[in-house]
């Protein structure tokens, strides 16, 4: 188990809060507090509106520990409204195929068991097709 | 005076459903347990996809909410929710939600359990908090993932999905709440011990002296302590175990079909348990017209009854769109067989 870490992570996991740069206006993700267009200092809260595109996706047959139950789902890069480009997985899929451009939007979902059953239920964003 | 009624008078200010994307057909949950042709209670119910609970499904309904009532989410004083499928049995959902909506630290977060009355009874609790000038908003949400033992009648009908609801003064109201009456005994129609994994019924129990039996009480006193008949509301929703208990009691009643056919979705997406008066209640106010009266009697194993009155105001009319519709939900389905279905509420043992 990682509570620190998990916990440390829940606000940008749950909501996709990242950061705004006070001096150039970049938004970012995930936070880091330096801007990574400027260089300068950037702690200032930023919700991201959830909207973004898939930039490429691939599909996972052999997943790493904990996501084994799922197999096969789908990763993609999404690129949000407001610039940066977050790794995530593709949820409510149903018979849509994915493609390169596909509008999304963010929701909040179960990732996985930190641990087994016993362990607490992570939860952290995913995207799906604009409803 | 039987009626429960704030000193401060109180409204919904927001409201927003959530259903999940799968469903099953009742025919196929028939095929595979008593080969075909057999009659089902409903078409097709709600499934949840494997990523989802209610805690997840309550983020997006309380998301919807708060967008129709337009307020930030650290102006919540209490975040609720009804349902009989928390994720934990010990760590609230309310906790995950407020964190997850962005709520402030002062709130009130608890998590409600009265079978399928939980959610109401959230609206309830919710109404005397802000009706008693201490909060002045509450989020109070009915959700959840119901659980059919496979083979049992209930996985006919056992879904997922349930609504999100904003309560604050009239002013800012979308429908103001005019009182509410509770009709509560000891009944043992339905039941699940603490580490059962599914719920037990004593199958008769479920009809007369659980269901009727409570809805048709808490309904007839809510009708005679406000002086109303049922041709006074232009709409009514009952809780929905199926299709039929809900049209018997309204016929009962002498309601028609154009007041109940609007807030009568278990057909389509089988019964959500804390979600299913909430979600009958969102699908209402999508198209509700000001000016409009509505009468919602919930039902709780166990068992109880909440009824309650609304009048719908000009505000529905620039909140409405806000947020996706209870139909748009309804109308995003992806069909799944027995087997996904299975696969989905973790039925197969992998390890």
């Amino acid at each position: 188990m990682e509570t620190p870490r998990h916990w440390r992570l829940k606000k940008q996991r749950y909501a996709l809060i990242g950061e705004e740069c006070p001096h150039c206006s970049a938004k970012i993700f995930p936070p880091r507090d330096v801007c990574p267009e400027c260089g300068l200092e950037a702690k200032t809260a930023y919700q991201f509106s959830g909207k973004g595109e898939v930039f490429s996706y691939t599909t996972m047959n052999d997943a790493p520990a904990g996501f084994q139950d799922h197999t096969p789902y789908s990763i993609a890069l999404v690129k949000l409204e407001e610039g940066p480009i977050v790794t995530a997985q593709l949820t409510d899929l149903g018979d849509e195929k994915i493609r390169i451009g596909m509008p999304v939007e963010m929701v909040t979902r179960k990732l996985r068991n930190d641990g087994d059953e016993r362990g607490a239920i992570l939860y952290g964003y995913k995207f799906r097709p604009v409803l | 005076m039987k009626l429960l009624r704030p000193e401060k008078p109180v409204g919904i200010i927001g409201y927003g459903a959530y259903i999940p994307r799968y469903r099953i057909k009742a025919s196929e949950i028939a095929r595979v347990w008593h080969g075909s042709a057999e009659a089902t209670p409903i078409k097709e119910k709600s499934v949840p996809g494997p990523d989802e609970d209610t805690i997840t499904m309550s983020i997006e309904a309380a998301r919807n909410a708060l967008a129709r009532a337009g307020i930030p989410a650290n102006q919540l004083r209490a975040v609720w929710i009804g349902s009989e499928s928390h994720p934990y049995a010990v760590k609230p959902s309310g906790t995950i939600v407020a964190e997850a909506i962005g709520a402030d630290v002062s709130i009130s977060a608890a998590d409600f359990e009265f079978a399928c009355k939980a959610g109401t009874e959230a609206i309830v609790a919710g109404i005397g908090f802000v009706g008693s000038g201490m909060a002045p908003y509450v989020l109070a949400i009915g959700m959840d993932t119901a659980q059919g033992k496979p083979g049992d009648v209930l996985e006919y009908t056992a879904s997922a999905g349930g609504a999100a609801f904003v309560l604050g003064a009239t002013d800012e109201a979308l429908a103001t709440i005019d009182s509410v009456y509770s009709y509560v005994t000891d009944t043992p129609d339905f039941w699940r011990r603490q580490t059962e994994r599914y719920p037990e019924h004593s199958q008769r129990f479920t009809g007369e002296p659980a269901y009727f039996k409570h809805i048709g009480n808490s309904l007839q006193t809510y009708l005679d302590e406000t002086g109303t008949k049922a041709s006074d509301y232009n709409y009514v929703v009952f809780h929905q175990p199926n299709a039929k208990f809900p049209q018997k009691i309204a016929k009962e009643f002498g309601f028609t079909k154009e007041q109940y056919a609007a807030g009568l979705l278990s057909p389509q997406i089988g019964n959500t348990y804390s979600g299913a008066v909430m979600l009958g209640l969102s699908a209402i106010f999508d198209i509700a017209k000001p000016g409009d009266r509505i009468l919602a009697a919930s039902f709780g194993s166990g068992a109880g009854s909440d009824t309650f009155s609304m009048t719908i105001t000009d505000k529905i009319l620039s909140r409405r769109e806000k947020a996706p519709l209870t139909q748009t939900y309804i109308d995003r389905k992806t069909e799944i067989d027995y087997a996904m279905y299975a696969r989905f509420l973790n039925e197969i043992a992998l390890r």
